[in-house]
């Protein structure tokens, strides 16, 4: 949009400077696992990077399934409201009184 | 002393609110928040108020520190939400906020299960007004919805006193427990359909987006921490609870993830939270029950705060849809913010509300050697980071531009959302404030190395698993449309049995009439055949043959006369 002001994510180099910081904190993360001691009361949780890889392998086997559900749960939005509402107009309401 | 009961301020305001406009209102409804708090405080613990009704003693009042802790947290959340709803000129949603706040109030300090049952019944029948108030067809049938769940529930409720009365002579509100009879089970149910346990949570997921940005707010505040309360106190350490709050704490996030509508998705996460709350109690020692009650605290505050970010959004774009939303971080960066700390609450990252409750139900699981449910509670709250904490504000506010430009919301909601924003961060600084509340005595450190670093290295992984998925474009779309769920089998398929056996009866009905008709018209058809020129009856007959007839017939009468 020309004219507009320019927002602080509208530019790439800034994006790419939040990303560079996130992924140092990561690394910094699993680094500070080799260092520190952790006191442990579960068996897998002394191996070390237990709790990176658990998140991240958590959370894309999370994504993956969730996008697999859609596949046989996901329906047009409209799906509920031809059966329980008789005419359109009715579907908007107000957000605000 | 004068004693008041926490409920009646809240009912009495609503009355007077009936009368009042503008200003007046306003005042009054800040007011009695803040008056109901101190009068509670005052109260502290102790009972009062002994109604008799047939034979059993009945308890307005009577509070100990569960209680209480719940007494002040429902004011609390009735402030905020009020702050947040003062620029309303809606009578109907007011005073029924008013009333339910009361009636949740009424429910926590109930000393017997028939005071409970009253305000059990009165917090369904306010709170779907809340929902009604939208004004909207979806809303309505939503409403509708949860209305029948929440009498189903209530009726059960009644079915279990009644029968808990003639097991006991008494109807006092105390630890029941599931045993060798009905009552345990009738009331476990009741309970459990206000808590949103599995197969009985999609009214929550159902009214609570359709209600008005406001309205959600005090929705998610009371119904379901009642229920929390109920079951702290009469079924604290029920092994299935464990089992039921890890269900609750893992099915909900991979809805959320493909949820568009974010205030839908926040309702998920709800269920979600709970689900903590549930293990805690299941669990039943005291560190765990200390982290259920507080992790309701926080929830509360946080949820709410997320809630009232998302009202914001709906309120000045008239838009909840994800995949309409983005880019809104540069109209409205106040919004943004105060959404990133409800976020960051919810997700438990150190310094915020989340982090000082959460662990102490995951404490508690693997103190008392639940390994499975402690993964599974793991994989939720990494999951919560990935939904509530990053989902939300990244779809909003950040992701595409909408190119909607929307002005931040009105003052008293930014107010609204500062007020809970500054609790949770209140309460992840200095969590000793609100442990001291807590039932249970206890020493408790949130704060030390190994669960500081295993909880950052928990989320920044997960987000790093979040923009890794992003990056390759693997992470689903938001994309307009509805997910099935459980209650696909009361709005879809029981509607369209019932419509199906209705038109079969239909078609059955026409097609026996059609019988009928048909068999009476050829009847007549056969009838008038014989009377018709040319017919049997119509032609005339020869003198001859009517003779031999008679001469045939006293033929018959000889032989007869003979035989006989």
């Amino acid at each position: 949009m020309s004219g507009e002001k320019q927002y602080f994510f509208d530019r790439p180099d800034n994006i790419r400077l939040v990303l560079r910081i996130f992924y140092g904190i990561c690394a910094l993360l699993v680094a500070a696992d080799f260092v520190v001691h952790r006191h442990t009361e579960f068996r897998w949780e002394g191996l070390p990077a237990f709790y990176p890889l658990y998140g991240f392998v958590g959370c894309v086997i999370l994504v993956i399934v969730a996008k697999w559900m859609r596949s046989f749960l996901m329906r047009p939005e409209d799906y509920y409201d031809r059966l329980e509402l008789r005419n359109n107009e009715a579907r908007g309401g107000h957000d605000d009184v | 002393m004068f004693e008041v009961a926490p409920f009646i301020p809240f009912f009495v305001a609503a009355a007077l609110a009936l009368w009042l406009r503008g200003w007046p209102r306003a005042l009054l409804m800040i007011a009695v928040p803040l008056l109901g708090l101190a009068n509670l405080w005052l109260l502290g613990e102790g009972s009062f108020g002994t109604w008799s009704v047939l034979d059993f003693q009945l308890l307005l009042f009577r509070a100990d520190r569960l209680s209480l802790l719940f007494g002040y947290l429902f004011h609390v959340a009735a402030l905020i939400a009020i702050v947040y709803a003062l620029h309303l000129r809606d009578t109907m949603q007011q005073v029924a906020s008013l009333l339910y706040a009361g009636s949740a109030l009424g429910a926590v300090f109930a000393g017997d299960l028939l005071t409970l049952f009253i305000f059990w019944e009165l917090l369904a029948l306010t709170s779907v007004f809340l929902v009604w108030a939208r004004r909207s067809g979806r809303a309505y049938v939503a409403g509708l919805r949860y209305f029948a769940l929440h009498i189903l529930s209530g009726l059960l409720l009644l079915g279990g006193i009644i029968f808990y009365g003639q097991a006991h002579g008494s109807l006092e509100f105390g630890q029941i427990g599931l045993g060798q009879n009905p009552y345990g089970w009738m009331i476990f149910l009741a309970f459990g359909i206000k808590c949103a346990f599995p197969f009985f949570h999609n009214w929550l997921t159902d009214a609570y987006p359709e209600s008005t940005p406001t309205g959600t707010v005090f929705l998610s505040a009371f119904t379901t921490k009642v229920a929390v309360y109920a079951l702290a106190r009469a079924y604290p350490g029920t092994e299935l609870l464990v089992y039921i709050g890890a269900t609750m704490a893992c099915f909900p996030i991979f809805y959320a993830v493909i949820e568009n509508d974010l205030r839908r998705v926040l309702a998920y996460s709800l269920i979600n939270q709970l689900g903590f709350m549930v293990v805690g109690i299941g669990i039943g020692t005291s560190l765990a029950i200390n982290g259920a009650v507080a992790h309701a605290f926080n929830d509360v505050i946080f949820k709410g705060l997320l809630f009232m970010s998302m009202g914001a959004v709906l309120h000045v774009t008239g838009r909840i849809n994800g995949s309409e939303l983005g880019g809104l971080y540069k109209t409205m960066p106040k919004t943004t913010v105060l959404c990133i700390i409800g976020a960051a609450s919810i997700s438990a990252f150190p310094l915020f509300s989340g982090f000082v409750s959460k662990s102490m139900v995951m404490s508690a699981a693997i103190k008392n050697g639940y390994d499975w449910v402690w993964l599974i509670l793991l994989f939720a709250s990494a999951g919560v980071f990935h939904h509530a904490g990053i989902k939300i504000p990244y779809f909003a506010f950040f992701a595409h531009d909408s190119g909607l430009r929307a002005k931040e919301p009105p003052a008293n909601m930014l107010v609204a959302m500062s007020i809970a924003a500054a609790l949770c961060l209140a309460v992840g600084i200095y969590p000793q404030a609100l442990y001291s509340l807590l039932p249970f005595e206890m020493a408790y450190t949130p704060y030390d190395v190994t669960h500081v670093l295993t909880q950052l290295q928990l989320l920044f992984f997960s987000a790093l698993a979040f923009v890794w998925l992003n990056l390759r474009r693997l992470y689903p779309p938001e994309l307009p449309s509805v997910n099935l769920d459980v209650e696909w089998f009361y709005r879809r398929l029981l509607p369209n049995a019932a419509r199906g056996f209705v038109a079969a009866a239909f078609r059955l009905d026409q097609r026996l009439r059609g019988a009928a008709l048909k068999g009476v018209g050829n009847l007549i058809e056969g009838i008038s055949g014989h009377h018709k020129p040319e017919g049997v009856m119509a032609r005339s007959w020869l003198t001859g043959s009517m003779v031999a007839g008679v001469v045939l017939l006293l033929g018959v009468y000889l032989l007869l006369g003979f035989t006989l």
